[in-house]
């Protein structure tokens, strides 16, 4: 899915995420300041900006890695927490249920099979049964070419297999909201490809997805949405075509061209 | 009078089935039970709570600060005088279960650290709590990386059970001490203990060995 046109602003009804004046400072660092983003159901946003912008803390809160200091998340209109008051165990854990995080490093379980690591959160979060989570894991394994690597040990795996195994294991999960942080940051540059184009497949499968990502031209053919970052603000947001192409804000312009000519 | 290497093999038996019925008892319930202990304690130790982690880390010290003979006589000699009589097998089981407590929960605390915060924060997203986590992903990870230094733990524990000797316990050490008393052949009997000590920690060292290479088996070599 790849619009040419941006699309039209579309209600709240169907937002999956909403997030308000996110704030979050680590010790005297203030890493985000006021974050307002929208997720819609079945659009892809890509959050680019330079390191220490604060794109992947925005991340870590809505998987609820990092608890914000203050601001509110909506999540599908049926739940929202105001971080302003002290936030519960059980609303973390709301959060974390209805999105599931693919990591920079992978992080897979080393002393869990490929099989093992897939239907750990299944069967033993959620309570679904054993067989029904294997048949699900291979049929989700298969689709990214590792069926037959179910019962080998991560450290068998290249990067960019374990990379694909970790995005099969949030796949599992079910959740509303895919989230990526740097996938494709630590793979060797010929591995790339293979992870981003089963990224580019789930978006083409309508999922919602928020992806943290330094290649441009990945995000500029899979996201519907670019939100630049920087400093802990959102300097612009909007279709790629405008946000890569034709940026209003000279911190953007700066960025796009230290990216784009790094010599 | 019995002639040297008659007293050898006539002891033998007797001094073995001292390390089978009391050596070996009295150290592997005491490491269960100090293990446990000593998850708890670096469970404490770990704990965000300043109380917490504070009556922990007095635990350790006390522990590691003072002699293990010492906290023997304190429970098998001490109690008593506050009313608590216990026989000399619990007693020497409480001491070394406290003792091993405070040593290995350092080696725990120190492997439970070494699995990277990645792993925590996996197990999170596939939405587990801290308490699943750390079952399911962190200790079979930290099992790993303290096999070594628990082995070590285990195999003083087996030699540091002749001190229950001391507070009358039957096992491999005493057995001994009473045949040489009686036949005043002490080289003898005292090297021959020995041996048998030498001779367990022999099948404990090889069965760490089987033990590591097991938890190996999901890691590159």
């Amino acid at each position: 899915m790849s619009p040419t046109e941006p699309r039209p602003a579309a209600g709240t009804a169907d937002a999956v995420l909403t997030l308000r004046n996110l704030h979050k400072s680590f010790g005297d660092t203030e890493v985000l300041k006021s974050i307002d983003l929208t997720v819609r159901r079945g659009t892809v946003v890509a959050l680019i900006g330079p390191s220490g912008s604060g794109k992947t803390t925005v991340l870590r809160c809505l998987n609820g890695l990092e608890v914000p200091d203050g601001g509110s998340v909506d999540v599908a209109g049926e739940l929202r927490i105001d971080f302003s008051k002290p936030v519960g165990k059980r609303e973390r854990a709301a959060l974390r249920d209805r999105s599931a995080m693919v990591f920079q490093h992978y992080n897979l379980f080393p002393h869990m099979t490929v099989l093992e690591n897939v239907i750990e959160g299944p069967v033993q979060v959620q309570r679904r049964p054993r067989a029904e989570a294997i048949a699900d894991a291979e049929q989700l394994l298969e689709r990214v070419g590792l069926r037959e690597k179910r019962d080998a040990y991560p450290f068998e795996l290249s990067g960019g297999q374990q990379q694909r195994v970790g995005i099969v294991r949030a796949l599992a999960l079910r959740p509303q909201l895919l989230l990526f942080d740097e996938p494709t940051s630590a793979l060797d540059p010929e591995l790339v490809g293979d992870v981003l184009s089963v990224i580019k497949e789930l978006a083409e499968e309508d999922w919602t997805m928020v992806i943290v990502t330094h290649e441009l031209e990945f995000a500029r053919q899979v996201a519907d949405e670019v939100v630049f970052m920087a400093d802990g603000v959102v300097v612009e947001h909007g279709h790629p075509s405008q946000v890569l192409k034709r940026p209003q804000h000279e911190r953007t312009r700066q960025f796009l061209h230290r990216l784009l000519n790094p010599f | 009078m019995e002639s040297n290497g008659d007293l050898f093999w006539s002891s033998l038996g007797p001094i073995v089935l001292g390390g089978i019925t009391g050596t070996i008892p009295l150290a592997v319930v005491s490491f269960i039970l100090g293990l446990t202990i000593a998850l708890g304690i670096a469970l404490m130790r770990l704990s965000k709570v300043r109380v917490v982690s504070a009556i922990a880390r007095f635990y350790i010290s006390v522990i590691r600060g003072t002699p293990l003979l010492v906290q023997l006589f304190v429970i098998f000699y001490g109690l008593p005088s506050i009313g608590v009589v216990l026989p000399a097998w619990p007693c020497a089981v409480i001491a070394f279960s406290l003792n091993v407590g405070g040593y290995a929960a350092e080696v725990i605390r120190a492997a439970i650290l070494s699995v990277p915060r990645g792993q925590w924060e996996a197990g999170y997203t596939v939405g587990m709590s801290s308490a699943t986590t750390l079952r399911r992903i962190i200790l079979p990870q930290a099992a790993r990386v303290s096999v070594p230094p628990l082995s070590n733990t285990f195999i003083s524990l087996v030699k540091d059970t002749s001190l229950a000797s001391l507070i009358t316990v039957t096992e491999l050490f005493r057995v001994a001490q009473e045949v040489a008393a009686f036949s005043q052949e002490f080289m003898l009997l005292y090297l021959e203990a020995a041996a048998v000590y030498w001779i367990i920690c022999l099948v404990l060292s090889t069965a760490q060995g089987r033990i590591e290479q097991r938890l190996d088996r999901y890691v590159a070599h």
